[in-house]
Protein backbone atom coordinates (compact mmCIF):
# COMPACT_ATOMS: atom_id res chain seq x y z
CA UNK A 1 0.00 0.00 0.00
CA UNK A 2 2.90 2.72 1.05
CA UNK A 3 6.01 3.43 -0.53
CA UNK A 4 8.97 1.22 0.49
CA UNK A 5 11.47 2.43 2.51
CA UNK A 6 9.19 3.97 5.05
CA UNK A 7 8.88 3.18 9.02
CA UNK A 8 5.48 2.97 9.62
CA UNK A 9 2.12 4.87 8.84
CA UNK A 10 2.27 8.60 10.30
CA UNK A 11 6.50 8.22 10.78
CA UNK A 12 6.36 11.63 8.89
CA UNK A 13 3.79 13.34 10.79
CA UNK A 14 5.62 12.55 13.93
CA UNK A 15 8.46 13.96 12.11
CA UNK A 16 6.60 16.74 11.00
CA UNK A 17 4.66 17.81 13.68
CA UNK A 18 5.63 16.15 17.00
CA UNK A 19 4.54 12.79 18.53
CA UNK A 20 1.75 14.43 20.60
CA UNK A 21 -0.29 16.46 17.73
CA UNK A 22 0.91 13.06 15.38
CA UNK A 23 -0.95 11.08 18.29
CA UNK A 24 -3.76 13.75 19.38
CA UNK A 25 -6.69 12.00 18.50
CA UNK A 26 -5.79 9.03 18.89
CA UNK A 27 -4.96 10.10 22.95
CA UNK A 28 -8.27 11.84 22.64
CA UNK A 29 -9.88 8.97 21.84
CA UNK A 30 -8.40 6.56 24.11
CA UNK A 31 -8.68 8.97 26.99
CA UNK A 32 -13.00 8.51 25.95
CA UNK A 33 -12.74 4.65 25.53
CA UNK A 34 -11.22 4.29 29.35
CA UNK A 35 -12.72 7.32 30.94
CA UNK A 36 -16.37 5.29 29.73
CA UNK A 37 -14.86 2.32 31.30
CA UNK A 38 -13.50 3.83 34.34
CA UNK A 39 -17.24 5.04 34.86
CA UNK A 40 -19.07 1.89 34.61
CA UNK A 41 -15.90 0.19 36.68
CA UNK A 42 -15.75 2.76 39.52
CA UNK A 43 -19.29 1.85 41.21
CA UNK A 44 -18.75 -2.57 40.86
CA UNK A 45 -15.00 -1.89 42.38
CA UNK A 46 -14.95 1.21 44.43
CA UNK A 47 -18.31 1.46 45.47
CA UNK A 48 -18.59 4.84 43.97
CA UNK A 49 -22.27 4.73 41.75
CA UNK A 50 -21.81 7.60 39.38
CA UNK A 51 -23.27 5.01 36.74
CA UNK A 52 -25.50 1.34 36.84
CA UNK A 53 -25.81 -0.98 34.07
CA UNK A 54 -24.11 -1.09 30.97
CA UNK A 55 -24.31 -0.28 27.29
CA UNK A 56 -27.64 -1.81 26.36
CA UNK A 57 -28.65 0.31 29.23
CA UNK A 58 -27.30 2.30 31.95
CA UNK A 59 -28.77 5.20 34.40
CA UNK A 60 -26.26 8.19 35.43
CA UNK A 61 -26.41 9.29 38.85
CA UNK A 62 -30.40 8.36 39.69
CA UNK A 63 -31.07 10.89 36.57
CA UNK A 64 -30.09 10.23 33.17
CA UNK A 65 -31.04 6.78 31.18
CA UNK A 66 -29.20 5.77 28.31
CA UNK A 67 -30.43 2.85 26.07
CA UNK A 68 -28.94 1.06 23.00
CA UNK A 69 -31.42 1.84 20.46
CA UNK A 70 -29.89 -1.18 18.39
CA UNK A 71 -30.52 -3.36 21.74
CA UNK A 72 -33.81 -2.11 22.07
CA UNK A 73 -35.04 -2.17 18.72
CA UNK A 74 -34.24 -6.20 18.56
CA UNK A 75 -37.04 -6.24 21.65
CA UNK A 76 -39.04 -4.62 19.64
CA UNK A 77 -38.71 -6.87 17.13
CA UNK A 78 -39.55 -10.00 19.59
CA UNK A 79 -42.68 -7.92 20.39
CA UNK A 80 -41.18 -5.84 23.59
CA UNK A 81 -41.78 -2.13 24.04
CA UNK A 82 -39.46 -0.60 26.92
CA UNK A 83 -40.75 1.39 29.98
CA UNK A 84 -40.39 4.84 29.83
CA UNK A 85 -37.18 5.66 31.32
CA UNK A 86 -35.75 3.18 28.60
CA UNK A 87 -37.74 4.77 25.89
CA UNK A 88 -36.13 8.32 27.17
CA UNK A 89 -32.90 6.58 26.56
CA UNK A 90 -33.62 5.57 23.09
CA UNK A 91 -34.13 9.35 22.76
CA UNK A 92 -31.21 10.78 24.08
CA UNK A 93 -28.38 8.55 22.63
CA UNK A 94 -30.57 8.35 18.86
CA UNK A 95 -30.14 12.21 19.32
CA UNK A 96 -26.38 12.32 20.24
CA UNK A 97 -25.21 9.96 17.58
CA UNK A 98 -27.46 11.59 14.87
CA UNK A 99 -25.15 14.52 15.54
CA UNK A 100 -21.85 13.46 16.25
CA UNK A 101 -21.91 10.38 14.13
CA UNK A 102 -23.26 7.56 14.33
CA UNK A 103 -19.85 5.38 14.25
CA UNK A 104 -18.54 7.71 17.08
CA UNK A 105 -19.72 5.00 19.37
CA UNK A 106 -17.72 2.44 17.69
CA UNK A 107 -14.23 4.89 18.09
CA UNK A 108 -15.02 6.59 21.00
CA UNK A 109 -17.33 4.50 23.14
CA UNK A 110 -17.05 0.62 22.16
CA UNK A 111 -15.10 -1.58 24.15
CA UNK A 112 -14.24 -3.81 21.39
CA UNK A 113 -12.61 -1.33 19.42
CA UNK A 114 -9.69 -1.53 21.81
CA UNK A 115 -9.37 -5.31 20.96
CA UNK A 116 -9.65 -4.91 16.92
CA UNK A 117 -7.21 -1.83 17.22
CA UNK A 118 -4.75 -3.86 18.73
CA UNK A 119 -4.91 -6.69 16.42
CA UNK A 120 -4.81 -3.63 13.51
CA UNK A 121 -1.66 -2.57 15.25
CA UNK A 122 -0.42 -6.35 15.59
CA UNK A 123 -1.07 -7.05 11.98
CA UNK A 124 0.82 -4.47 10.67
CA UNK A 125 3.43 -4.96 12.89
CA UNK A 126 3.94 -8.40 12.08
CA UNK A 127 3.48 -7.17 8.57
CA UNK A 128 0.91 -10.09 7.97
CA UNK A 129 -0.45 -10.18 4.02
CA UNK A 130 -3.37 -12.32 4.10
CA UNK A 131 -7.14 -11.79 4.43
CA UNK A 132 -9.89 -13.40 3.07
CA UNK A 133 -12.09 -10.95 1.16
CA UNK A 134 -15.50 -10.00 2.26
CA UNK A 135 -18.11 -7.27 1.53
CA UNK A 136 -18.17 -4.64 3.49
CA UNK A 137 -22.01 -4.62 3.25
CA UNK A 138 -21.89 -8.63 4.76
CA UNK A 139 -22.52 -6.32 8.41
CA UNK A 140 -26.03 -5.03 7.05
CA UNK A 141 -26.96 -8.39 5.93
CA UNK A 142 -26.51 -9.09 9.36
CA UNK A 143 -28.02 -6.65 10.59
CA UNK A 144 -31.29 -7.10 8.89
CA UNK A 145 -30.92 -10.87 10.00
CA UNK A 146 -30.69 -10.10 13.82
CA UNK A 147 -34.57 -7.69 13.61
CA UNK A 148 -35.73 -10.56 11.55
CA UNK A 149 -34.77 -13.17 13.51
CA UNK A 150 -35.56 -11.35 16.88
CA UNK A 151 -39.22 -11.29 15.33
CA UNK A 152 -39.08 -15.21 14.74
CA UNK A 153 -37.83 -16.39 17.61
CA UNK A 154 -39.14 -13.66 20.08
CA UNK A 155 -35.71 -13.32 21.12
CA UNK A 156 -33.32 -10.12 21.73
CA UNK A 157 -31.20 -12.20 19.10
CA UNK A 158 -27.97 -10.40 18.66
CA UNK A 159 -27.16 -10.45 22.29
CA UNK A 160 -26.86 -14.31 22.68
CA UNK A 161 -23.32 -14.03 20.85
CA UNK A 162 -22.86 -10.25 21.01
CA UNK A 163 -19.38 -9.88 21.74
CA UNK A 164 -19.54 -6.28 22.25
CA UNK A 165 -22.23 -6.23 24.96
CA UNK A 166 -20.23 -9.79 25.88
CA UNK A 167 -17.11 -7.70 26.68
CA UNK A 168 -18.55 -4.67 28.35
CA UNK A 169 -20.82 -6.60 30.41
CA UNK A 170 -17.72 -8.79 31.57
CA UNK A 171 -15.86 -6.41 32.48
CA UNK A 172 -18.45 -4.78 34.24
CA UNK A 173 -20.79 -8.34 35.84
CA UNK A 174 -18.24 -10.64 35.90
CA UNK A 175 -16.07 -11.93 32.49
CA UNK A 176 -16.58 -15.61 32.85
CA UNK A 177 -15.73 -17.16 29.07
CA UNK A 178 -16.65 -13.95 27.34
CA UNK A 179 -13.29 -13.62 27.16
CA UNK A 180 -12.77 -16.75 24.61
CA UNK A 181 -15.03 -14.72 22.28
CA UNK A 182 -13.27 -11.27 22.79
CA UNK A 183 -10.00 -13.51 21.51
CA UNK A 184 -11.97 -14.97 18.59
CA UNK A 185 -12.03 -11.55 17.44
CA UNK A 186 -9.22 -10.80 17.98
CA UNK A 187 -7.42 -13.26 16.37
CA UNK A 188 -10.06 -13.45 13.42
CA UNK A 189 -8.79 -9.85 13.07
CA UNK A 190 -5.25 -10.68 13.71
CA UNK A 191 -5.05 -13.74 11.29
CA UNK A 192 -7.93 -14.18 9.15
CA UNK A 193 -8.82 -10.76 7.96
CA UNK A 194 -7.85 -6.97 8.36
CA UNK A 195 -9.79 -4.86 9.94
CA UNK A 196 -12.79 -7.93 9.75
CA UNK A 197 -14.94 -7.44 12.92
CA UNK A 198 -15.64 -3.81 12.92
CA UNK A 199 -15.13 -3.17 9.10
CA UNK A 200 -17.23 -6.13 7.81
CA UNK A 201 -18.98 -8.23 10.34
CA UNK A 202 -20.44 -6.37 13.37
CA UNK A 203 -23.82 -5.28 13.02
CA UNK A 204 -23.50 -2.94 16.41
CA UNK A 205 -21.94 -0.45 14.20
CA UNK A 206 -24.01 -1.45 11.24
CA UNK A 207 -26.82 0.18 13.06
CA UNK A 208 -25.16 3.09 14.36
CA UNK A 209 -23.82 3.53 10.86
CA UNK A 210 -27.23 4.50 10.08
CA UNK A 211 -28.02 6.06 12.70
CA UNK A 212 -25.29 8.94 11.79
CA UNK A 213 -26.42 8.75 7.91
CA UNK A 214 -27.23 12.25 7.90
CA UNK A 215 -24.63 13.66 11.15
CA UNK A 216 -23.24 17.10 10.70
CA UNK A 217 -20.10 16.32 12.34
CA UNK A 218 -17.59 14.78 9.76
CA UNK A 219 -13.85 15.07 9.32
CA UNK A 220 -12.85 17.08 5.50
CA UNK A 221 -10.25 17.23 3.36
CA UNK A 222 -10.21 20.53 3.57
CA UNK A 223 -6.60 20.94 2.09
CA UNK A 224 -7.12 18.30 0.01
CA UNK A 225 -4.63 20.23 -2.06
CA UNK A 226 -1.67 19.95 0.11
CA UNK A 227 -2.10 16.40 -0.29
CA UNK A 228 1.43 14.13 -1.22
CA UNK A 229 -0.06 10.81 -1.70
CA UNK A 230 1.99 9.30 1.34
CA UNK A 231 -1.24 7.02 1.57
CA UNK A 232 -0.42 6.90 5.98
CA UNK A 233 -4.14 7.89 5.78
CA UNK A 234 -5.48 4.73 4.22
CA UNK A 235 -3.30 2.73 6.01
CA UNK A 236 -4.44 3.97 8.96
CA UNK A 237 -8.04 4.07 8.85
CA UNK A 238 -10.13 1.42 9.56
CA UNK A 239 -12.56 2.06 6.74
CA UNK A 240 -9.88 3.13 4.09
CA UNK A 241 -12.93 3.11 1.45
CA UNK A 242 -14.55 6.33 2.96
CA UNK A 243 -11.51 8.73 2.01
CA UNK A 244 -10.94 8.27 -1.68
CA UNK A 245 -14.04 10.13 -2.08
CA UNK A 246 -13.45 12.90 -0.46
CA UNK A 247 -9.61 13.55 -0.65
CA UNK A 248 -9.54 12.30 -4.84
CA UNK A 249 -13.11 12.48 -5.80
CA UNK A 250 -14.53 15.52 -8.00
CA UNK A 251 -17.27 15.64 -5.37
CA UNK A 252 -16.52 17.91 -1.91
CA UNK A 253 -14.30 17.42 0.52
CA UNK A 254 -16.27 16.18 3.28
CA UNK A 255 -16.22 12.46 4.07
CA UNK A 256 -19.60 11.99 3.67
CA UNK A 257 -19.75 7.87 4.43
CA UNK A 258 -22.20 6.97 7.35
CA UNK A 259 -19.00 4.14 8.21
CA UNK A 260 -16.52 6.80 8.46
CA UNK A 261 -16.32 6.24 12.45
CA UNK A 262 -14.80 10.10 13.23
CA UNK A 263 -12.16 8.48 14.98
CA UNK A 264 -9.92 11.04 13.68
CA UNK A 265 -6.82 9.13 13.28
CA UNK A 266 -6.46 10.38 9.33
CA UNK A 267 -6.31 13.82 10.95
CA UNK A 268 -3.40 12.46 13.25
CA UNK A 269 -0.93 10.55 10.66
CA UNK A 270 -1.32 13.69 7.79
CA UNK A 271 1.88 15.06 7.84
CA UNK A 272 0.47 18.49 5.66
CA UNK A 273 -2.68 18.55 7.65
CA UNK A 274 -5.52 17.95 5.38
CA UNK A 275 -8.25 16.69 7.71
CA UNK A 276 -9.95 18.17 9.98
CA UNK A 277 -12.89 18.13 12.19
CA UNK A 278 -16.21 20.19 10.48
CA UNK A 279 -19.40 20.21 9.51
CA UNK A 280 -20.99 18.18 6.54
CA UNK A 281 -22.67 21.46 5.32
CA UNK A 282 -19.27 23.10 5.07
CA UNK A 283 -17.78 22.39 1.16
CA UNK A 284 -14.80 24.88 1.71
CA UNK A 285 -11.58 23.82 0.40
CA UNK A 286 -8.21 25.53 1.73
CA UNK A 287 -5.84 25.71 -1.49
CA UNK A 288 -3.55 27.43 0.87
CA UNK A 289 -1.71 25.54 3.05
CA UNK A 290 -1.68 28.35 6.16
CA UNK A 291 -5.13 28.66 6.19
CA UNK A 292 -6.94 25.53 7.71
CA UNK A 293 -9.84 25.25 9.30
CA UNK A 294 -11.93 23.88 12.22
CA UNK A 295 -10.22 21.71 14.23
CA UNK A 296 -7.02 19.92 13.13
CA UNK B 1 -15.94 -4.15 -2.23
CA UNK B 2 -15.64 -0.75 -4.12
CA UNK B 3 -18.63 -1.23 -6.00
CA UNK B 4 -20.73 -2.99 -3.08
CA UNK B 5 -21.42 0.91 -2.31
CA UNK B 6 -23.09 1.68 -5.40
CA UNK B 7 -27.36 1.02 -6.84
CA UNK B 8 -27.50 -2.39 -8.38
CA UNK B 9 -26.20 -1.97 -11.88
CA UNK B 10 -27.40 -1.77 -15.02
CA UNK B 11 -25.86 -3.68 -17.79
CA UNK B 12 -27.03 -7.86 -18.01
CA UNK B 13 -23.92 -9.21 -16.68
CA UNK B 14 -23.36 -6.49 -13.92
CA UNK B 15 -26.97 -7.31 -13.12
CA UNK B 16 -26.51 -10.74 -13.00
CA UNK B 17 -23.13 -10.44 -10.64
CA UNK B 18 -25.18 -7.91 -8.34
CA UNK B 19 -27.95 -10.81 -8.12
CA UNK B 20 -25.67 -13.35 -7.37
CA UNK B 21 -23.39 -11.36 -4.71
CA UNK B 22 -27.09 -10.75 -3.23
CA UNK B 23 -27.81 -14.10 -3.03
CA UNK B 24 -24.94 -15.04 -1.65
CA UNK B 25 -24.93 -12.85 0.93
CA UNK B 26 -28.29 -13.73 1.42
CA UNK B 27 -27.89 -17.82 2.00
CA UNK B 28 -24.21 -16.87 3.91
CA UNK B 29 -26.12 -15.35 6.55
CA UNK B 30 -29.46 -16.34 6.69
CA UNK B 31 -27.21 -19.79 7.59
CA UNK B 32 -25.70 -17.75 10.47
CA UNK B 33 -29.19 -16.27 11.38
CA UNK B 34 -30.46 -20.21 11.45
CA UNK B 35 -27.70 -21.43 13.90
CA UNK B 36 -28.57 -18.17 15.74
CA UNK B 37 -32.21 -19.19 16.13
CA UNK B 38 -32.06 -22.56 16.71
CA UNK B 39 -29.78 -21.55 19.80
CA UNK B 40 -32.24 -18.89 20.68
CA UNK B 41 -34.67 -21.51 20.91
CA UNK B 42 -32.27 -23.64 23.03
CA UNK B 43 -31.85 -20.51 25.42
CA UNK B 44 -35.47 -20.61 26.35
CA UNK B 45 -35.12 -23.89 27.98
CA UNK B 46 -33.96 -22.24 31.46
CA UNK B 47 -32.54 -24.71 33.74
CA UNK B 48 -34.99 -25.70 36.57
CA UNK B 49 -33.10 -24.23 39.45
CA UNK B 50 -31.97 -21.13 37.92
CA UNK B 51 -35.08 -18.30 38.88
CA UNK B 52 -35.88 -15.11 37.32
CA UNK B 53 -36.13 -12.12 39.30
CA UNK B 54 -39.85 -11.21 41.12
CA UNK B 55 -42.37 -10.00 38.15
CA UNK B 56 -40.38 -11.57 35.46
CA UNK B 57 -42.10 -12.26 32.35
CA UNK B 58 -42.58 -16.09 31.09
CA UNK B 59 -39.10 -17.13 29.87
CA UNK B 60 -39.86 -17.36 26.25
CA UNK B 61 -41.03 -13.75 26.74
CA UNK B 62 -38.46 -12.59 29.02
CA UNK B 63 -35.59 -13.07 26.73
CA UNK B 64 -37.87 -10.91 24.20
CA UNK B 65 -38.11 -8.06 26.27
CA UNK B 66 -35.23 -8.01 28.53
CA UNK B 67 -31.88 -6.29 27.46
CA UNK B 68 -29.23 -7.72 29.76
CA UNK B 69 -28.62 -4.28 31.12
CA UNK B 70 -28.14 -5.67 34.90
CA UNK B 71 -30.23 -2.63 36.53
CA UNK B 72 -32.41 -5.31 38.73
CA UNK B 73 -28.50 -6.63 39.68
CA UNK B 74 -27.49 -3.47 40.80
CA UNK B 75 -30.30 -2.20 42.67
CA UNK B 76 -31.06 -6.22 44.60
CA UNK B 77 -29.65 -5.03 47.93
CA UNK B 78 -28.78 -8.74 48.79
CA UNK B 79 -26.79 -9.13 45.74
CA UNK B 80 -29.29 -12.16 45.30
CA UNK B 81 -29.26 -11.40 41.58
CA UNK B 82 -26.28 -11.93 39.08
CA UNK B 83 -26.56 -11.66 35.29
CA UNK B 84 -25.62 -15.49 33.28
CA UNK B 85 -22.10 -15.31 31.64
CA UNK B 86 -21.50 -17.09 28.18
CA UNK B 87 -20.84 -20.40 29.75
CA UNK B 88 -23.81 -20.63 31.52
CA UNK B 89 -27.34 -22.48 30.70
CA UNK B 90 -28.92 -19.07 31.44
CA UNK B 91 -29.18 -17.01 28.71
CA UNK B 92 -25.94 -14.67 28.39
CA UNK B 93 -26.76 -11.77 30.22
CA UNK B 94 -29.78 -12.27 32.05
CA UNK B 95 -30.83 -12.00 35.42
CA UNK B 96 -31.18 -15.00 37.64
CA UNK B 97 -30.81 -16.15 40.80
CA UNK B 98 -30.13 -19.90 42.59
CA UNK B 99 -32.08 -20.20 45.56
CA UNK B 100 -29.83 -22.57 47.46
CA UNK B 101 -27.06 -20.10 47.04
CA UNK B 102 -29.06 -16.78 47.87
CA UNK B 103 -32.71 -16.57 48.39
CA UNK B 104 -34.50 -13.43 47.70
CA UNK B 105 -35.35 -11.59 50.51
CA UNK B 106 -38.71 -10.37 48.94
CA UNK B 107 -38.07 -6.44 49.68
CA UNK B 108 -41.42 -4.65 49.99
CA UNK B 109 -40.67 -2.11 47.70
CA UNK B 110 -39.32 -4.33 45.18
CA UNK B 111 -36.60 -2.27 44.21
CA UNK B 112 -35.26 -5.12 41.24
CA UNK B 113 -38.63 -4.53 39.31
CA UNK B 114 -38.36 -0.57 39.67
CA UNK B 115 -34.84 -0.96 38.26
CA UNK B 116 -36.11 -2.52 35.31
CA UNK B 117 -36.16 -0.22 31.95
CA UNK B 118 -38.24 -2.69 29.85
CA UNK B 119 -41.48 -4.48 31.03
CA UNK B 120 -39.36 -7.77 31.39
CA UNK B 121 -39.90 -7.65 34.73
CA UNK B 122 -43.92 -6.63 35.45
CA UNK B 123 -44.07 -3.56 37.06
CA UNK B 124 -47.47 -3.80 37.90
CA UNK B 125 -46.32 -6.29 40.41
CA UNK B 126 -46.32 -4.08 43.72
CA UNK B 127 -46.98 -6.59 46.23
CA UNK B 128 -44.43 -8.97 46.73
CA UNK B 129 -46.61 -11.78 48.25
CA UNK B 130 -47.96 -12.02 44.82
CA UNK B 131 -44.63 -12.83 43.30
CA UNK B 132 -44.42 -16.52 41.78
CA UNK B 133 -40.92 -16.96 40.97
CA UNK B 134 -41.36 -20.37 41.39
CA UNK B 135 -42.80 -22.72 43.46
CA UNK B 136 -41.08 -24.55 46.54
CA UNK B 137 -41.82 -28.27 46.67
CA UNK B 138 -41.17 -30.79 49.07
CA UNK B 139 -39.14 -32.97 46.59
CA UNK B 140 -37.93 -35.84 48.98
CA UNK B 141 -39.80 -37.34 51.21
CA UNK B 142 -37.45 -40.10 52.20
CA UNK B 143 -34.71 -37.51 53.44
CA UNK B 144 -36.64 -34.71 54.80
CA UNK B 145 -36.25 -35.09 58.43
CA UNK B 146 -39.93 -34.11 59.16
CA UNK B 147 -40.89 -37.04 57.29
CA UNK B 148 -38.51 -39.17 59.22
CA UNK B 149 -40.70 -38.00 62.35
CA UNK B 150 -38.15 -35.18 63.37
CA UNK B 151 -39.12 -32.10 64.38
CA UNK B 152 -36.33 -29.73 62.03
CA UNK B 153 -39.18 -27.37 60.74
CA UNK B 154 -36.36 -25.20 59.07
CA UNK B 155 -38.34 -24.42 56.14
CA UNK B 156 -41.85 -23.83 57.84
CA UNK B 157 -40.37 -21.26 60.25
CA UNK B 158 -38.21 -19.83 57.58
CA UNK B 159 -41.09 -18.90 55.26
CA UNK B 160 -41.72 -15.45 54.70
CA UNK B 161 -45.47 -16.33 53.90
CA UNK B 162 -45.71 -18.97 57.03
CA UNK B 163 -48.58 -20.65 57.97
CA UNK B 164 -49.73 -19.50 54.31
CA UNK B 165 -47.85 -20.92 51.76
CA UNK B 166 -45.91 -23.63 54.16
CA UNK B 167 -47.73 -25.47 56.72
CA UNK B 168 -46.99 -28.43 58.84
CA UNK B 169 -49.79 -30.71 58.67
CA UNK B 170 -50.22 -33.71 60.89
CA UNK B 171 -49.98 -37.52 60.51
CA UNK B 172 -49.71 -40.83 62.54
CA UNK B 173 -46.29 -41.72 62.74
CA UNK B 174 -46.75 -45.75 61.84
CA UNK B 175 -43.03 -46.50 62.49
CA UNK B 176 -43.23 -45.45 66.40
CA UNK B 177 -46.98 -46.26 66.43
CA UNK B 178 -47.75 -43.45 69.02
CA UNK B 179 -45.83 -40.20 68.02
CA UNK B 180 -47.34 -37.32 65.18
CA UNK B 181 -45.44 -36.25 62.17
CA UNK B 182 -45.39 -32.91 61.12
CA UNK B 183 -45.50 -32.92 57.23
CA UNK B 184 -44.14 -29.08 55.89
CA UNK B 185 -46.63 -28.51 53.03
CA UNK B 186 -46.35 -25.88 50.22
CA UNK B 187 -49.81 -24.13 49.57
CA UNK B 188 -49.03 -23.31 45.64
CA UNK B 189 -51.62 -20.17 45.61
CA UNK B 190 -49.33 -18.28 48.90
CA UNK B 191 -45.54 -19.40 47.53
CA UNK B 192 -43.93 -16.65 45.94
CA UNK B 193 -40.69 -18.96 45.25
CA UNK B 194 -38.51 -16.67 47.14
CA UNK B 195 -36.02 -20.44 47.99
CA UNK B 196 -36.15 -18.89 51.83
CA UNK B 197 -37.25 -22.79 52.38
CA UNK B 198 -34.76 -24.38 50.06
CA UNK B 199 -31.93 -22.19 51.34
CA UNK B 200 -31.99 -22.99 54.38
CA UNK B 201 -32.93 -26.69 54.52
CA UNK B 202 -30.16 -28.37 56.70
CA UNK B 203 -29.86 -31.13 54.42
CA UNK B 204 -26.59 -31.77 52.55
CA UNK B 205 -28.74 -31.54 49.39
CA UNK B 206 -32.20 -29.60 50.02
CA UNK B 207 -34.87 -32.16 50.46
CA UNK B 208 -37.50 -28.54 49.60
CA UNK B 209 -36.57 -26.84 46.24
CA UNK B 210 -38.03 -24.37 44.24
CA UNK B 211 -39.11 -24.86 40.65
CA UNK B 212 -40.65 -23.37 37.59
CA UNK B 213 -44.91 -23.74 38.40
CA UNK B 214 -44.46 -25.72 35.06
CA UNK B 215 -42.41 -28.56 36.46
CA UNK B 216 -43.79 -28.39 40.50
CA UNK B 217 -47.70 -28.20 39.59
CA UNK B 218 -50.09 -30.45 37.36
CA UNK B 219 -53.43 -28.77 36.65
CA UNK B 220 -56.82 -30.86 36.02
CA UNK B 221 -58.73 -30.80 32.81
CA UNK B 222 -60.27 -27.75 32.40
CA UNK B 223 -63.72 -29.39 32.03
CA UNK B 224 -63.20 -31.02 35.84
CA UNK B 225 -65.79 -29.76 38.25
CA UNK B 226 -65.15 -30.75 41.64
CA UNK B 227 -68.15 -31.96 43.04
CA UNK B 228 -67.95 -30.73 46.67
CA UNK B 229 -67.00 -27.61 45.61
CA UNK B 230 -69.77 -27.24 43.19
CA UNK B 231 -71.95 -28.54 45.85
CA UNK B 232 -70.86 -25.98 48.36
CA UNK B 233 -71.52 -23.25 45.41
CA UNK B 234 -74.77 -24.08 44.35
CA UNK B 235 -75.55 -24.88 48.47
CA UNK B 236 -77.42 -28.59 47.31
CA UNK B 237 -76.33 -31.53 46.26
CA UNK B 238 -76.30 -31.11 42.14
CA UNK B 239 -78.13 -34.48 41.53
CA UNK B 240 -81.08 -35.61 42.80
CA UNK B 241 -79.75 -39.05 44.85
CA UNK B 242 -83.24 -40.60 45.06
CA UNK B 243 -82.78 -41.38 41.70
CA UNK B 244 -79.48 -42.61 41.76
CA UNK B 245 -79.61 -46.39 40.85
CA UNK B 246 -78.07 -47.88 43.02
CA UNK B 247 -76.23 -51.02 41.72
CA UNK B 248 -76.85 -54.22 43.80
CA UNK B 249 -73.98 -55.41 45.84
CA UNK B 250 -72.18 -58.53 44.87
CA UNK B 251 -72.02 -60.43 48.40
CA UNK B 252 -71.48 -64.00 49.61
CA UNK B 253 -74.71 -65.53 50.46
CA UNK B 254 -75.98 -63.77 53.81
CA UNK B 255 -73.58 -61.83 53.99
CA UNK B 256 -74.62 -58.06 54.60
CA UNK B 257 -72.66 -54.90 54.99
CA UNK B 258 -73.25 -53.32 58.08
CA UNK B 259 -73.29 -49.34 57.85
CA UNK B 260 -73.82 -49.31 53.98
CA UNK B 261 -74.90 -46.48 52.43
CA UNK B 262 -77.39 -46.78 49.97
CA UNK B 263 -78.08 -43.72 47.71
CA UNK B 264 -81.47 -44.52 46.10
CA UNK B 265 -82.88 -44.79 49.74
CA UNK B 266 -80.65 -41.89 51.36
CA UNK B 267 -79.77 -44.00 54.50
CA UNK B 268 -77.61 -46.54 55.19
CA UNK B 269 -78.46 -50.43 56.16
CA UNK B 270 -78.38 -49.78 59.82
CA UNK B 271 -79.18 -46.29 60.02
CA UNK B 272 -82.51 -46.23 58.34
CA UNK B 273 -84.89 -43.88 59.77
CA UNK B 274 -82.16 -42.47 61.91
CA UNK B 275 -82.25 -38.32 61.56
CA UNK B 276 -79.49 -37.34 59.96
CA UNK B 277 -78.87 -40.42 57.83
CA UNK B 278 -81.41 -38.49 55.03
CA UNK B 279 -80.47 -38.02 51.02
CA UNK B 280 -78.44 -35.06 50.75
CA UNK B 281 -76.12 -34.61 54.10
CA UNK B 282 -72.63 -35.33 52.46
CA UNK B 283 -70.76 -37.34 55.29
CA UNK B 284 -67.06 -36.93 55.75
CA UNK B 285 -66.35 -40.10 55.51
CA UNK B 286 -67.86 -43.25 54.45
CA UNK B 287 -70.05 -44.57 57.49
CA UNK B 288 -68.54 -47.57 59.29
CA UNK B 289 -65.51 -45.50 59.39
CA UNK B 290 -65.30 -43.32 62.14
CA UNK B 291 -67.47 -40.66 60.19
CA UNK B 292 -70.96 -39.71 61.47
CA UNK B 293 -73.80 -41.58 60.20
Amino acid sequence: MRPAGKLHPGAEAVAEKGWLRAHRWLLLRRTAQMAILALFLIGPLAGIWIVKGNLNYSYTLDFLPLTDPYVALQALAAGHLPETLGLMGIAIVAAFYFLVGGRVFCSWVCPVNLVTDAAGWLRERLGIKGSIHLSRRTRYWILAMTFVGSAATGVVLWELINPVSMLHRGLIFGLGAAWTVVLAVFLFDLFVMSRGWCGHLCPVGAFYSLLGRWSPLRVAARRRAACNDCMDCFAVCPEPQVIRPALKGGAGPVILSPNCTNCGRCIDVCSKDVFVFGLRFDERTCPLPESGTGLR
Amino acid sequence: MANSDSKPPRSGAARRQFILDSARMACGVGMLGLGLGLYAKQSKALPALALRPPGALPEADFLGACIRCGLCVRDCPYDTLSLAKPESTVATGTPYFTARTVPCEMCEDIPCVKACPTKALDHGLTDIEKAKMGIAVLIDHETCLNFLGLRCDVCYRVCPVIDKAITLETQPNRRTGRHAMFLPTVHSEHCTGCGKCEKSCVLEEAAIRVLPPKLAQGALGKHYRLGWEEQKKAGRSLVDESKMIDLPDRLPEGASLPGHYDPASGMTDTARGVPGSEAGVILSQPPGLGGKP
